[in-house]
């Protein structure tokens, strides 16, 4: 077996007085890719954010390569330089082209040379696409190339672990491909990935296990087609029922 | 052709007082300006604390400022100072303290507002990038903020200048004041002098506002 590279034990999250995690845990290893699904509010999402700590925790740990993930993190800069996230709302920033974007992490926290970091944004923008972008605005791109670049900016720092949080909820469905196909892409490369989404038939093809959250817990948790083919909770058939339509025929 | 009663200007120093006039309007307010930029950077940062009592205080402020006229304030400050507290306030004095209070109240305002609309998310891509609190400052916040102030605070300084002509009221020999009596000094040699004068005046304020004007669109264009 590969090396364990996140940890979750008995993650507890309460917003106010609603628990949103219950007693949470997880083990991702090297190159694994999990994704996460569930109905909206399941705590997905929350999820994501608690192991980039952006959000604090009330319960439990979390460990990245041994090393605790928290907000009290003294070294939490670097702990988060090791794990890249994308927004369902891509977040680039509005005032830097898009090469700017991308380098202004690796050299102004990484302290990388300009032109080392340059080479290498331009490698990875090629191969998402978008070399010809590289000058760009982002108010000059569509929703997937502002995607595509986001991912892009977060594979620059050299993450071991990648999160993505619904990448592709906020896109027109033409544009959801594009994006989808960086991500599988990655996984061809063997990225380990945390993925929240709701396209169910990318989470079956990217995912090497699947993790079902309902109401702050894990329901159910295997391989996709396992999952997907013979849930075994009641709650996950439930689930996956709502993205089957049928014609219902009434005879008179 | 109608007579325009532009020949009056020539006369004697009439053109040289109206740009001095002018002057005077420019000095007005760029001095209360110069008090309103950092008074009103302060200002906006006190709007955005969650404190419940400054936020009561500013808040009054900025309405005071609003809902009353100028002139008022003008009136308040250069008569009623006098009488109440015994002070001599000259009235170019009196122009640049009501404009700096109204300044920083508008300035603070939209200080207030740049620093609010920049989206949580931003704070938290930055962030989630390992940049630290001052580093998600320097290169992601502030130059997003500037960006937004600086064709709202250019504005402000158009309306500033526009506004001075209210002085007048209070006995500042300013553009307008000075057009006024050229045209009372000429009013039998040439009674068309109103015109041509009123219209150099306009000219002239067009000629200080417009640039400053262009430059506030093309900033708000290139920074979008």
């Amino acid at each position: 077996m590969s090396d364990v590279v996140l940890k979750i034990e008995h993650l507890v999250k309460r917003f106010d007085d609603q628990t949103v995690l219950k007693d949470i845990s997880l083990t991702v290893r090297e190159g694994e890719v999990i994704v996460v699904v569930g109905p909206s509010g399941c705590g997905k999402s929350t999820l994501l954010r608690c192991i980039n700590a952006l959000e604090e925790i009330q319960g439990g740990k979390i460990l990245l390569n041994g090393s605790s993930v928290s907000r009290e993190s003294r070294n939490l800069s670097e702990i988060r330089q090791k794990i890249g996230m994308v927004f369902q709302s891509y977040e680039l920033f509005p005032h830097l082209n898009v090469l700017d974007n991308i380098i202004l992490a690796p050299t102004k926290v990484q302290k990388r040379s300009r032109e080392e970091a340059k080479v290498e944004a331009l490698a990875l923008l090629s191969r998402v696409g978008l070399l010809e972008k590289a000058n760009s605005f982002p108010r000059q791109l569509s929703g997937g190339q502002k995607q595509r670049v986001a991912i892009v900016r977060a594979l620059c720092m050299h993450p071991e672990i990648m999160l993505f949080d619904e990448v592709t909820a906020a896109l027109d469905p033409e544009m959801v491909r594009e994006v989808l196909d960086v991500i599988l892409g990655l996984a061809g490369q063997g990225k380990t990935m945390i993925i929240v989404t709701h396209e169910m038939q990318f989470a079956r093809a990217v995912a090497d296990r699947v993790i079902f959250l309902d109401e702050g817990v894990i329901k159910e948790e295997g391989e996709p087609d396992q999952f997907f083919d013979h849930p075994k909770t009641e709650r996950a058939k439930e689930f996956l029922r709502t993205f089957t339509f049928e014609r219902k025929h009434t005879h008179s | 052709m109608p007579d325009l009663g532009l020949e009056v200007l020539l006369k004697g120093k009439n053109l040289a007082r109206i740009l001095a006039g002018l002057g005077v309007a420019l000095r007005i307010s760029l001095i209360s300006l110069a008090v309103s930029i950092p008074a009103g950077i302060l200002v906006g940062i006190l709007m955005t604390r969650r404190n419940v009592v400054i936020k009561a205080v500013t808040r009054c402020y900025l309405e005071i400022v609003r809902i009353m006229p100028q002139m008022v304030l003008l009136f308040l400050v250069y008569f009623g100072t006098t009488r109440v507290f015994g002070w001599n306030l000259s009235g170019e004095l009196s122009a640049v303290i009501v404009f700096s209070f109204w300044g920083a109240a508008e300035m603070g305002d939209l200080v207030r507002g740049a620093v609010t609309s920049i989206p949580a998310h931003q704070y938290e891509s930055a962030a989630a990038l390992g940049l630290t609190g001052i580093q998600t400052y320097r290169y992601i916040i502030l130059p997003q903020t500037v960006r937004r102030l600086i064709p709202l605070s250019i504005n402000l300084i158009t309306r500033m200048i526009k506004t001075t002509s209210l002085v007048l009221m209070i006995g500042v020999v300013e553009i307008l004041k000075v057009a006024q009596q050229i045209i009372e000094a000429n009013r039998m040699s040439s009674p068309n002098a109103a015109f041509g004068v009123y219209l150099t005046v306009f000219l002239l304020y067009f000629a200080a506002c417009w640039p400053i004007s262009m430059l506030a669109g093309y900033l708000e264009k290139r920074w979008r």
